[in-house]
């Protein structure tokens, strides 16, 4: 929605700058997005009329021209436009003129002959493009026979003015018009709105005998009128309408299409007129479309219809899609004599869906989603015939076809004027709500504090008390109501225990060095191949979108390994080569597809680790990363969370390395897993070097964590420390030997760990060398070496036994 | 022998003089002083004096003794005080080098913002809670006040998974299913982060961003106590400079709705680029619970009112780190992560 000041002051006088006045209106919930100030820039350009044109002596494609504007004498000015004829009146910029491209016009010479200004085109004068005619977008703008001479361009052309654009929000469908927005400046100001006098005298003739109107759809109509207007001589409109129409952004059509458009911007009701000869049957339905039937619409686009969709038909054809567009066949011409007139109502929502379904939304559809004042309607209609009869010489018909199945009473709040304070939380006097609520037209009585109010027609949003509270609050002002805190009773804020999980893991994986990422919950089937996971997995049952933002994501991802991997992918493209990334995420798991209901939302973490395992300093190795850095990680992670019982042994992953692959469990559940992504997935996602992930789930963490540790009396006694070497094969595992020796280790073995292991030349082909570290403590004692004579051998025995190990020599 | 220990005593004080390291130091301490020094083949020399000239040379010897002892100790630090500056000024490093640092990691500068947001809301007693992101349009529409065809659902153009259920376009559904689960006229007061999903996506705009809903309901709840408790968030947040306005709008869900700007913290209100020339930045939605929500979720409005809020913490962290692109927030480059 947009007007100039001056329509609004057409209804209202005020003294307010347009700043001031789009300030105010902001502030009360009439938002003002922009105020464009007309003829900007434009200085010294007058209306001049060209008396005599003459060849240029020195130049062919120059004329030379004498022009009137307004003194005693004519000025000469030489131009080189094509269009400009004896008797034209144009805009002409003086010397001295300001242009708003910044150019100042200067006395001058071409080729010899003197020049004292210039004439100027539309586009010199920054004229809104679309407004303008084929015409009058090339060359000199020609103004209008009769302008006045030597008149300021900015008067001629109405840009002495400035433009309020609205960006209204949904609930106040009554501001969709001039006249709705006068009243919100004359409440605001408090000056008088003065509406339109209204002047119509009809013929003898009864609208009954002439037109007919049938509502088959009561429900998606509330209301249809309709009026005849005859002996219509269809031409150009006034300039002063054109005007109007042209600081609201509508183009002008004709006399007829522009009275039309002019008191839906004016009173907010839209309206169609249609060739009443045209109409078959003079007698307009409202009905739906049948299936498949075609219309074509006043933009002369043919549309195919649904039998969802509401349309205005004759007794033959559909003439009109019902509140969104008129039909070509029986639009006004001029040919047209007789008008046939509508002015309805139509339920928001089948606008809406008629609109969304066509792709098609006009200022009326806009106007009939947000919905429109019914009960003025008859007023609407009666307004249009009059400017008929005045501007187009038409004979208004006597009466209205006016069908109404849609009449409801207005409705009635009554209210606590003390609800309304405890609400807004200011106390503002009973009598000044009365006053703010009065000059809004609403109609209110008072009795005891108690208000009894009327809704205005206009003001289908207002239904409860904290409707006219709003009202109230908004015009009282919201920097007015007073600041306080709630005097609620204490509650404890706090968070969920899986929110501190998370915050805990995601602070020791940024000590770990990890950087988080944010990745978006989309994906696309094709990750599933990508990710070389099994046909049969029910990770591949993803719950597709009925609207995907674009092709790539179709579908809710159910694992963050694509996003991930996309991520190390796209970083490595943009040479950051050293990559440690994570991402805590949600994954939606179906129950069943189709989606009959929610599906399951897990939380999990996914942690990627690439290229060097320290920045390329001067001071660092240049190591690359590897699986135990991975590992390293996430038993960071167990540990942080206090989840010690946990085993990390040779698993399997799909998109994981076969032989580099650990599964993490405790207490039976699976943690996760950790891995060499594999050689496959790598290429798949153009990844040229190995990046090792782990994987976890924050619930099943969530569940298994103690965040709060036992307390471990410190020992007494000295711990004694014997490292001893192992030669073993290499497929046992570490972990299975120091299984055996903490097993066979006797009470006093604290801890097993590796410190050394070694493969090559010395210790043979399909062997290892593996260094253990043993700490034996007592809380009694302090042990001595023939303590540990016994639990030493019985582990040589034990390890030499179960994993054929013998001691390194 | 007094002659000879004057000579002894001039010639040791001169060596002394000249020694120029710890060794040679060492060296004269034992030519003179050490046990076959000369000090002491003079002592043995002493057997052949007289008794009354035995005390004298004695005192006269011991003198020396602690003469050429005090030299060589204040020589002896001089030295070490010599070679201490001499190894220091050789061992000179390069401080201009870069430093070895921990290695480091970073969270997303939305985790960020999003854990100052819910610490200020924390500490005034707010609890956090959670929901579901495909939600049910009932939940995300209908118990919002916002029926089927309601035109302000063209404001959240929505991904849709079937006609009944979506990605949830706001975090508002968490209100809903708070007070469902809530004993009916309880004091609620929670705010409800979260990712929400929306069709639009170009440079000002996300298919997915992070909401933080906020709803307090209770007894005798105002209008009033919403500026309250948000202008506290903002000056917490945003610094108690920072001017805060409340502008009316429309929300389905509230009664009376007001947005919530702040003076532009690029300019300080006097307009640039950022705030589009007004001085203001748009940061949260607000008002009063639309007293058909309170109903629809078994609360009864005649007995208790309450506010909600929800704010873009995209928005947020742009305004507080100075960030120009949305994108950036989810395309993850290492660069832009590092920073924060």
């Amino acid at each position: 929605m947009q007007t100039s000041i001056k329509w609004l002051k057409d209804y209202v006088d005020f003294e307010q700058s347009p700043e001031q006045i789009a300030d105010m209106l902001t502030m009360a919930g009439v938002p003002v997005e922009n105020v464009v100030t007309l003829g900007e820039g434009i200085e010294k350009v007058v209306t001049g009329k060209i008396m005599d044109i003459t060849k240029h002596p020195n130049a062919d494609k120059l004329v030379v021209c004498q022009l009137n504007v307004g003194g005693e004498e004519n000025i000469q000015i030489v131009t080189g436009a094509q269009n400009v004829r004896v008797g034209q009146t144009v805009p002409v910029c003086l010397v001295g003129a300001k242009l708003p491209s910044g150019i100042t016009i200067k006395k001058g010479k071409l080729r010899g002959e003197l020049s004292l200004g210039m004439l100027c085109s539309a586009s010199e004068l920054n004229l809104d493009q679309s407004m303008l005619t084929a015409e009058q977008k090339e060359g000199i703008y020609i103004l209008p026979e009769g302008t006045p001479l030597g008149q300021d361009i900015k008067e001629t052309l109405g840009l002495n003015d400035s433009i309020l654009e609205f960006e209204l929000t949904a609930n106040r469908a009554d501001c969709f018009c001039v006249l709705g927005l006068a009243r919100e400046v004359g409440v605001l100001t408090g000056n008088a709105v003065t509406r339109p006098i209204l002047n119509l005298s009809e013929n003898d003739e009864k609208v009954a005998d002439l037109a007919k109107v049938t509502i088959e759809e009561p429900s998606l109509c509330p209301r249809f009128t309709a009026r005849v207007i005859k002996n219509v001589k269809v031409g150009a409109s006034p300039e002063w309408m054109k005007q109007r129409l042209q600081d609201a952004g509508i183009r002008s059509i004709n006399n007829v299409v522009d009275i039309t458009n002019f008191v839906m911007l004016e009173m907010g009701q839209p309206m169609h007129a249609y060739d009443y000869d045209l109409v078959s049957g003079h007698h307009l339905h409202v009905r739906r479309a049948l299936e498949g039937e075609v219309l074509t619409t006043l933009d002369d686009v043919k549309r195919t219809l649904t039998s969802e969709m509401l349309v205005i038909a004759d007794d033959v054809k559909a003439v009109g899609l019902a509140g969104v567009m008129g039909g070509l066949a029986t639009e006004v011409t001029d040919a047209t004599t007789t008008v046939f007139l509508e002015a309805a109502a139509f339920n928001s929502a089948s606008v809406r869906r008629t609109g969304r379904k066509l792709g098609l939304r006009s200022e009326a559809s806009g106007r009939f989603e947000r919905g429109v004042d019914v009960a003025a309607i008859s007023a609407a209609i009666d307004r249009a015939a009059a400017l008929m009869a005045e501007l187009c010489g038409g004979t208004v018909v006597q009466g209205i076809v006016d069908e109404y199945p849609g009449f409801a009473l207005p409705t009635q709040i009554t209210v606590e004027a003390e609800a309304i304070r405890n609400h807004i939380g200011a106390p503002i006097p009973t009598q000044t709500m009365v006053d703010i609520l009065t000059r809004l037209e609403f109609a209110v009585t008072e009795e005891n504090d108690k208000l009894s109010v009327v809704v205005p027609s206009w003001r289908g949003d207002c239904t409860v008390m904290a409707d006219l509270a709003e009202e109230v609050a908004r015009v009282y002002g919201f920097d007015n109501i007073p600041v306080k805190m709630p005097e609620s009773a204490m509650a404890s804020g706090g968070q969920s225990y899986q929110q501190t999980i998370v915050d805990r893991v995601t602070a020791i994986l940024a000590g770990c060095g990890m950087n988080e990422a944010m990745s978006f919950a989309f994906s696309h089937p094709q990750a599933f191949d990508k990710l070389n996971i099994e046909a049969d997995s029910t990770l591949r049952s993803a719950i597709p979108i009925m609207n995907p933002i674009t092709e790539e994501f179709p579908i809710l991802r159910t694992t963050l390994l694509g996003n991930m991997l996309d991520m190390v992918s796209r970083n490595i493209s943009r040479k950051n080569e050293d990559l440690k990334l994570f991402e805590i995420g949600s994954v939606f798991l179906p129950k069943a597809l189709p989606l009959t209901e929610l599906p399951t939302e897990k939380t999990e973490l996914c942690g990627v680790l690439y290229g060097r395992r320290y920045p390329t300093l001067w001071n660092q190795t240049k190591d690359v990363v590897d699986f135990y850095d991975a590992k390293g990680i996430v038993e960071r992670i167990l540990a942080g969370l206090g989840i010690n019982a946990y085993t990390i042994e040779a698993g399997s992953h799909p998109s994981f390395h076969p032989g580099k692959t650990a599964v993490v469990t405790a207490c039976g559940k699976v943690i996760g897993h950790i891995g060499e992504v594999h050689p496959k997935v790598l290429e798949a996602y153009s990844i040229p070097k190995a990046a090792y992930i782990f994987y976890l789930s924050i619930e099943v963490l969530a569940e298994l964590s103690s965040l709060i540790p036992k307390y471990q009396s410190l020992p007494k006694y000295p711990a004694v420390t014997r490292d001893l070497a192992f030669v073993v094969s290499t497929d046992v595992t570490s972990e299975a030997m120091k299984e055996v020796i903490l097993a066979n280790g006797g009470q006093y073995l604290q801890r097993a760990e590796v410190f050394d292991v070694y493969m090559g030349a010395q210790v043979g082909e399909g062997m290892k060398s593996v260094a253990y570290s043993l700490f034996f403590q007592s809380a009694e004692k302090t042990l001595t070496d023939a303590e540990l004579e016994e639990p030493y051998q019985k582990i040589l025995t034990a390890l030499s036994e179960k994993c054929g190990a013998e001691i390194r020599k | 022998m007094e002659q000879q220990l004057k000579e002894l005593r001039e010639s040791a004080v001169i060596e002394l003089a000249k020694a120029d390291s710890l060794d040679m130091l060492n060296d004269l301490r034992v030519k003179y002083l050490g046990k076959k020094g000369s000090l002491t083949s003079i002592l043995r020399g002493m057997g052949a004096l007289s008794a009354e000239e035995r005390p004298r040379i004695g005192q006269i010897v011991n003198e020396i003794r602690a003469e050429l002892e005090g030299v060589i100790e204040a020589k002896g630090t001089e030295l070490k005080e010599a070679e201490l500056t001499k190894r220091l000024a050789s061992e000179r490093i390069d401080v201009t080098l870069p430093g070895r640092q921990p290695s480091e990691g970073h969270r997303h500068p939305l985790t960020l913002t999003l854990e100052r947001i819910k610490e200020i809301f924390m500490q005034l007693g707010f609890t956090v809670a959670e929901g579901p992101e495909v939600e049910q349009d009932y939940y995300n529409f209908e118990l919002l006040n916002l029926p089927k065809d309601h035109p302000a659902r063209d404001m959240q153009d929505s991904f849709y998974i079937t006609e009944e259920i979506l990605l949830r376009t706001h975090t508002s559904p968490i209100q809903a299913r708070t007070m469902q689960a809530a004993n009916p006229n309880d004091p609620v007061k929670i705010i409800a982060p979260g990712k929400v999903y929306r069709r639009d996506y170009d440079a000002t705009h996300s298919p997915m961003f992070t909401q933080v809903e906020g709803l307090l309901i209770d007894k005798n709840i105002s209008f009033a106590d919403l500026k309250g408790t948000l202008e506290l968030f903002i000056h917490q947040m945003f610094g108690d400079n920072v001017g805060v306005r409340f502008r009316p709008s429309f929300f389905p869900f509230t009664e009376p709705s007001a947005e919530v700007d702040i003076s532009c913290v690029i300019c300080g209100g006097k307009g640039c680029r950022v705030c589009k020339g007004t001085g203001w930045l748009e940061i949260l939605g607000s008002g009063m619970v639309h007293p058909n929500v309170l109903k629809m979720n078994n609360f009864d409005p005649e007995k208790v009112s309450g506010f909600a809020f929800g704010m873009g913490v995209e928005r947020i962290a742009m305004l507080l780190y100075g960030i120009d692109d949305l994108r950036l927030f989810y395309d993850n480059d290492l660069r832009f992560l590092r920073q924060f």
